[in-house]
């Protein structure tokens, strides 16, 4: 039920986010998201494509430190309180999230947001006991 | 003014003959005492018996830094324990620093030199000495601190840091002389200056400024600050802390070295070569009147020429210029000596790091600073992919390396494989500063 996301350090400077966009599409690799966390020196890309392997492959190819997470895709009703009703459910059973960023397609009527969590596998539990729909890779990819 | 007139204008040749006697003695007692140098000896194939001249000297080995940590931490003392009243020592990770001993006549010497420093520099026991040298491992604090008291000054021991309270005490004790590194009488002076202070109008007169590096343009600056006399002091713990050699307030022009206890070669520190007085090159130390941590031919790694020319003052002992740099890659940071290689061994230290790394020394206003870019790499990141987890080991550097080196870093972490590779030598430094 998870999503693989690929994790790249770099560095802030000009150029640099370029140089993985050129790296990818030089690969013929889809990115299908992307969220940047930065401080003052360096920053961490993290990225939903279409062929995980072949990008860590190709990245790694060109020197850069690239880790592989699990994030969980779970789908947000796209109306007043949405986001709210997932954050409820995980607030709830005192699950922490890391990090979230939105995904930029729908899935039918509903924005799909991913989510870090410390345990995901936990995580996952809740919100489908509470009827929330959780993506898996596949479907995400195909969107 | 002279602290004491009798040594420290001795005619050259009295002071040579003082010099052999006291060499010969020295030279003896290592070889008897201290394992290090009997082994030393025996291996060059000379013996104390030898010494029949001060040029016979040349045929002996020198004592290096790496002797030193070699012999970490007592192996060099040429006294027991019992016999020993103080211990110093140089910043370093353990087992890589350098720990010095001194009996009770040593810390006698050695407040005596400091006395005929300040002396020197135009103070009497009716100033009052703001001593803003660190207390405690460091030469610095104490070294100046016994030196004050012998010759009866008022000291006011402050220590480094808290510079708001420094100032305020500059203010309300009115001292009329100050001890510190250069770079931080600028500080106070720009913080004084930034706290409506008018730095110009305390009581200070003289100052006293060494342990870095500093130019005639630097000195300029803190005289100009602080509207005093800025006197330059040079040292080295290994040698017995400050004081090895002072400039006098008769000449400004270069350090006496105090020869009566301290014999200084200069050498060509590629070949090893003796040069002859006048000639620049690295700086060589004998110490000959120490007794608990004597050296023979101690290779400084600074830099210097001797100035032989008698000097107005009335010394007779032969003046340093002011050190030019460094024969080595040492830095020196805010008056804290570090090793590029210490550095490396605190980065190896912590988990995850690769030794790839750069050093970046620069000066911001007026204070050196350090930055060391460290490269992230698989190990560090595939468990970090938050920067909290990133952040976390910048910090975790930091603190290792004020805690072991005392040495207050930035640290950047950049892209694998970004920092230039080394075939033989590294270059690991990079010395942005223009002083």
């Amino acid at each position: 039920m998870k999503v693989e996301q690929i994790s790249i350090f770099l560095e802030n400077k000009p150029g640099g986010l370029e140089n993985v966009t050129r790296i990818l599409r030089d690969a013929n690799i889809n990115i299908r998201t992307l969220a940047v966390a930065d401080t003052s020196d360096f920053g961490i890309v993290r990225l939903i494509v279409d062929h995980v392997v072949d990008a860590v492959g190709v990245l790694k190819a060109n020197g850069y430190t690239v880790s592989r997470t699990n994030v969980v895709a779970v789908e947000v009703p796209d109306q007043p309180g949405g986001l709210h009703s997932i954050l409820d459910v995980l607030a709830q059973a005192k699950i922490n999230i890391e990090y979230m960023y939105a995904f930029v397609e729908r899935s039918g009527e509903n924005a799909v947001m991913l989510f870090r969590f410390d345990n995901p596998d936990a995580a996952i539990d809740v919100l489908l006991k509470n009827n929330k729909t959780v993506l898996p890779g596949e479907k995400l990819y195909s969107l | 003014m002279i602290y004491n007139e009798e040594y420290e204008t001795l005619p050259r040749e009295v002071l040579e003959i003082l010099q052999l006697k006291r060499l010969q003695q020295v030279v003896s007692r290592v070889y008897h005492t201290v394992g290090f140098y009997r082994k030393s000896f025996d291996e060059a194939g000379v013996s104390p018996e030898d010494i029949k001249s001060l040029d016979d000297l040349r045929r002996f080995p020198f004592t290096t830094k790496q002797d030193l940590r070699d012999n970490y931490p007592f192996g060099m003392f040429a006294v027991p324990m019992s016999s020993i009243v103080r211990l110093h020592a140089s910043s370093g990770t353990t087992g890589r620093s350098t720990v010095v001993g001194y009996t009770k006549r040593d810390i006698e010497t050695w407040s005596e030199l400091m006395a005929r420093c300040f002396v020197a520099a135009g103070l009497t026991k009716n100033d009052m000495i703001h001593n803003a040298y660190g207390y405690g491992l460091f030469t610095g604090g104490l070294g100046v601190h016994y030196g004050a008291e012998k010759l009866g000054a008022s000291v006011i021991p402050i220590s480094g840091g808290n510079t708001k309270r420094q100032i305020m005490i500059l203010q309300d004790f009115g001292p009329t002389a100050i001890c510190c590194t250069p770079s931080y009488a600028l500080n106070l002076a720009e913080q004084g200056e930034a706290m409506g202070v008018d730095m110009r109008s305390l009581k200070l007169r003289v100052g006293v400024f060494g342990a870095e590096p500093w130019s005639e343009k630097m000195k300029n600056e803190v005289e100009d600050a602080l509207n005093l006399t800025a006197m330059n002091i040079y040292g080295l713990s290994e040698i017995m802390g400050p004081g090895v050699a002072m400039e006098c307030q008769e000449g400004r022009e270069g350090m006496h070295v105090f020869e009566d206890h301290f014999l200084v070669e200069t050498i060509n520190p590629a070949t090893g070569e003796v040069l002859p007085p006048g000639e620049p090159g690295e700086l060589v130390f004998t110490t000959l009147s120490k007794e608990a941590f004597p050296l023979i031919r101690y290779r400084t790694r600074d830099l210097s020429r001797l100035i032989p020319e008698p000097c107005v003052c009335g010394r007779s002992h032969y003046r340093m210029e002011r050190v030019m740099g460094r024969s080595d890659d040492m830095l020196i940071i805010r008056g804290v000596n570090v090793f590029p290689s210490q550095i490396e061994a605190v980065l190896v230290g912590i988990d995850g790091l690769d030794p790839h790394y750069q050093l970046i020394v620069d000066r911001e206003g007026t204070l050196d600073t350090l930055e060391v870019q460290v490269e992230v790499n698989e190990r560090l990141f595939s468990n970090a992919d938050e920067i909290k987890s990133l952040q976390k080991i910048e910090r975790n550097i930091i603190k290792d390396l004020k805690d072991f080196l005392g040495v207050a870093a930035k640290v950047k972490l950049v892209e694998p494989k970004s920092l230039q590779r080394f075939e033989g030598k590294a270059s690991r430094v990079v010395d942005k500063r223009k002083i």
